[in-house]
């Protein structure tokens, strides 16, 4: 959206086009360049497993954040439990694979096969906990996610030892760590390709659109059921993959790790990277788990427990320094991306911005401005007829 | 004779939750915002009464420090981390919010290092009558959240403050137009919030006796579930859901079959109890205009 | 029975004890301007909500065209052929005033694209999008909002929003179009142009258009036919000069003493 308002009036029309079109690719290509390195140094030999580990995390937190960020970021509902979709998919895809790796092996095809079984069961389990969804409005849905999170991540702790391994933990299925991380990161592009395709479509628009105002979308036509329930679907088919991955590339599960913690930190991703931006959170979700692998690695001993003190102080400095209202004229002036942006945006005039109905109505009150400001002022005799039979204000 | 005894247990630990709900739903009621570092301020609670009896000896001096320290954290928090915030989207208060948490876990862990500590604040002995023994701080828990549910009802109804904050939970703007401090109001809020999770500290740990940094989280957890069952912003339904919920739990302990999943059914009663009632048990059915 | 586009047969609705709309017959014929006019509180805006299937009326019925609509959810009925603006304007804020239009033609036929063809990309999916914003910019041009298609839609300003508004119901390609006090807040002159809108809009779109309004210069100026409501009940129905100059209007207007 704000790629097209750079180019308006003064541009060509085809020349915006072209610029568009090349910023939609950017991600794809950054990340197949990175990819095309890291495993040319990885099948010579020349990589440490650390590091295969570490790209391993950062794919699987690029896509739970990339999934994440359309729920929240362009659907607009909160969800404190994203965790618990992962969880399903981590369990259901890896319990897949150890079943077939007695007949198939531990090769592609069980991968394969295994990464179907666990998105397709986290997005049986988005659909059932999108349904509420149609009844329940912002924090309400978000502890509704929550507690669906909480309750997955129950379920498989006291799963027994046969079926999901239970309290001792999953023993998970193996794949060549040389390459596991070259197919997250397809996985990762695929993601991208898929939830990217969806948002700049007319049904992307139909989500934000709900997003905006889900009464008005509703009045334009929108089934706002259906979107709503494809979206909770793609969101934890997504997260299910995500935890297929994460079961590959961990020993064991312990379904302790995928509580509201770990939602949370997708969370911060989402929003960190900036809400609605799929780049964002794609960048926020690598420097993320980069900051916390390489925080573990280095404070080691005594110094571990500082990696939670500054995580924190720095996740609170941050969104302060980002959404604080007072500082928003610091932003403007001294955010890179704006310095950066100044000079390509087209001026709009500074008039056409200022609004008097809209800052009224950003004193948060039920006071109705519209009709305050509706008012008639024209002259005694024109507004008799309007003004003086109202009626005390009924609701309607 | 057993079913009544768990009853009471879940009483008083409904008790327990009703009172951090409370902390919740007040926020929630005034501020708009969901105060996830809540969970953590009953652990610093809990952590003052420890390091106090140490110094003072006596559990009631203690309990009096640790509602005093909560109380001006609770303060801090709120001017260092949410009031730069107001105005801005929710969802950054949020995040603020639990990083806030977080802090004060990594705070706690480096303070009192990871390990578990024991806090023995005191036995109080238990009573019996007509054949049911009931433990002396199940009594003492409950009396404590009657009475300030009670102080806390007439605080709303009968004060000059009490219907200030009414008027803000209703409408902030408006309530600012008519000359309400709207600052000062949300933060009493924090400052009765805090209060109440010092307390709750309190009565957790006259149940079971021991503190680690994540004392606080899940009884936060459970007690805001409580509050969004019982209607998120109500101050009857944060006791309704928080009793519901003690006594589910208790109930739920006691049969071995199912005492694993009692976290399952108590965040599954709540998805059950928002399906049928949206907005809670009490929560105000808020239908948007069109 | 068909000649009418809408029609309401004692159509009514109940809030708990309090009967908010109660027998309201109204018949809308095709490329008709019909008011729906009262003091506030009479209940307009209910009827509103309720021909749109935001409430369920709970007495009565709805027929557009003829067949029965009422009962029916919101996005049903926008298909069927009604659309609305509001009183307090609803645009999709965060997005460009061109994707608010073509918002508005998603539900078009010749637009279906599947979910499967827009991830994939297929040439299907790049034609339709060319289509829709080449008919949204159309539109745009006729409401006099081309220079703005790039910007965010909060950004307009008020007159603009309104205007935008209409452009986007009536992308939905209605039989009926409802407005929602078009003219609030809106002082002479815009009202004027706004006058001036909707006649276009009327001509141009073959459209029938029932609204809401308080202004009386407006509603004299282009008004076929006005229902004047009170207290949720029919004070006066008929042509507009006639509705208008019925003393109980008059009266409950201006009060009893005059």
């Amino acid at each position: 959206m704000k790629e097209e308002r750079i180019s308006q009036k003064t541009g060509g029309f085809l020349r915006a086009a072209k610029k568009v079109r090349w910023k939609h690719y950017v991600n794809y290509i950054v990340i197949a360049v990175l990819l095309i390195v890291f495993s040319t140094s990885s099948l010579t030999g020349g990589m440490r497993s650390s590091s295969q580990y570490l790209l391993e995390k950062i794919a699987i937190s690029m896509i739970l954040a990339v999934s994440l960020s359309m729920l929240v970021g362009f659907l607009g509902e909160l969800s404190l439990g994203h965790a618990g979709f992962m969880c399903v998919g981590a369990y259901l895809g890896g319990k897949t694979a150890a079943i077939l790796s007695a007949s198939l092996g531990n090769g592609f095809l069980t991968f394969l096969i295994a990464l179907l079984a666990g998105g397709i069961s986290a997005a049986i389990c988005g659909i059932i906990v999108g349904l509420p969804a149609l009844r329940l409005k912002g924090d309400y849905l978000a502890i509704v996610t929550l507690a669906f999170g909480e309750i997955a991540k129950s379920i498989f702790m006291n799963s027994s030892n046969e079926t999901f391994g239970g309290a001792l933990g999953l023993e998970t299925p193996r794949y060549d760590r040389k390459s596991l991380f070259i197919l997250a990161f397809l996985l990762v592009l695929l993601t991208l390709a898929v939830i990217q395709n969806m948002i700049r479509s007319r049904h992307g628009r139909a989500i934000t659109a709900i997003r905006d105002s889900e009464i008005a979308a509703r009045a334009t036509g929108i089934n706002v059921t259906r979107y709503k329930l494809i979206v909770f679907a793609m969101s934890a088919f997504f997260a299910g993959i995500a935890g297929v991955l994460y079961s590959y590339s961990n020993q064991t599960l312990q379904s302790s790790k995928f509580g509201f913690n770990y939602s949370i930190e997708i969370l911060v991703m989402v929003v960190l990277g900036g809400m609605g931006s799929i780049n964002g959170s794609l960048i926020a979700a690598t420097l993320i788990t980069y900051l916390n692998v390489k925080l573990a690695t280095i404070l080691t001993g005594n110094l571990a427990i500082l990696q939670n003190l500054i995580y924190a102080t720095v996740l609170i400095l941050i969104v302060i320094f980002s959404n604080a209202p007072a500082l928003s004229g610091f932003r403007e002036k001294y955010a890179p991306m704006n310095l950066w942006r100044r000079k390509r945006t087209a001026k709009v005039d500074p008039a056409l911005r200022r609004d008097d109905a809209k800052s009224w109505s950003r004193i948060p009150t039920k006071i109705k401005m519209d009709e305050l400001l509706s008012i008639d002022t024209r002259p005694e005799e024109h507004r008799a007829v309007r003004l003086e039979g109202d009626k005390p204000e009924r609701r309607d | 004779m057993e079913l009544i005894t768990t009853l009471i247990n879940g009483l008083s630990l409904g008790g327990i939750y009703a009172m951090i709900a409370l902390g919740y739903t007040m926020v929630y009621g005034i501020a708009k915002m969901l105060n996830f570092a809540h969970g953590d301020i009953i652990m610093v609670g809990g952590y003052t009464i420890l390091v106090f009896l140490n110094l003072t000896g006596s559990p009631i001096l203690a309990t009096c420090f640790a509602i005093a320290f909560c109380v001006m954290l609770g303060v801090l928090v709120e001017k260092l981390a949410y009031k730069p915030l107001r105005g801005s989207s929710p969802l950054a208060v949020l995040i603020t919010a639990i990083g806030v948490s977080y802090l004060l876990q990594s705070l706690a862990q480096i303070l009192f290092g990871s390990a578990s500590k024991m806090v023995n604040v005191g036995y109080l002995d238990s009573l019996s009558f007509g054949g049911i023994t009931v433990q002396g701080y199940t009594v003492f828990t409950l009396a404590c959240s009657i009475v300030v549910m009670i102080c806390l009802t007439l605080f709303i109804k009968c004060t000059r403050l009490g219907k200030a904050m009414l008027a803000v939970s209703e409408d902030r703007g408006a309530a600012q137009l008519m000359g309400v401090n709207v600052n000062r109001i949300i933060t009493i809020t924090f400052v009765i919030g805090s209060a109440l999770a010092a307390l709750a500290g309190l009565c957790t740990l006259m149940k079971a006796p021991t503190i680690s940094s994540t004392f606080g989280s899940m009884p936060g957890i459970k007690a805001f579930t409580a509050a969004v069952i019982g209607g998120i912003g109500s101050i009857p339904g944060a006791m309704l859901g928080g009793i519901l919920l003690g006594v589910v739990e208790s109930i739920c302990n006691r049969v071995s079959s199912i005492a694993p999943y009692t976290d399952a059914i108590e965040f599954g009663i709540l998805i059950v109890i928002l399906l049928i009632r949206p907005t809670g048990f009490l929560g105000k059915k808020r239908r948007e205009k069109v | 029975m068909a000649a009418y586009v809408l029609e309401t047969r004692h159509l009514g609705i109940r809030f708990g004890g309090l009967k908010a709309a109660q027998d309201v017959n109204i018949q809308v014929e095709k490329n008709q301007i019909y008011g729906l006019i009262g003091p506030n509180g009479a209940g307009k805006t209910t009827i509103f909500n309720m021909i749109t299937g935001v409430y369920a009326p709970t007495e009565g019925e709805i027929y557009l065209d003829g067949q029965r609509i009422d009962g029916l959810s919101q996005e049903t009925i926008n298909h069927r052929g009604i659309a609305r603006t509001f009183q307090n304007i609803r645009l999709f804020n965060n997005m460009t005033v061109v994707r608010n239009v073509m918002v508005g033609l998603h539900n078009q036929p010749k637009y279906q694209t599947g979910l499967l063809t827009t991830i994939f990309r297929l040439p299907k999916h790049f034609r339709v999008e060319k289509e829709m914003r080449a008919e949204a910019k159309n539109l745009l041009s006729l409401f006099g909002l081309l220079e703005e298609r790039n910007d965010l839609a909060s950004n307009l300003p008020y007159g603009k929003q309104r205007r935008l508004e209409i452009a986007r119901a009536l992308a939905t390609k209605p039989k009926l179009l409802l407005l929602d006090e078009p003219a609030a807040g809106m002082n002479p002159q815009e009202t004027e142009e706004l006058m001036d809108t909707i006649r276009k809009v009327r001509d141009l779109f073959d459209m029938t258009i029932l609204l809401i309004e308080h202004d009386m210069n407006l509603v004299s100026g282009i008004c076929d036919h006005v229902t004047v409501l009170n207290f949720g009940t029919t004070l006066a129905q008929g042509p507009v000069n006639q509705a208008l100059s019925d003393p109980e209007v008059i009266r409950a207007y201006l009060g009893d003493d005059n």
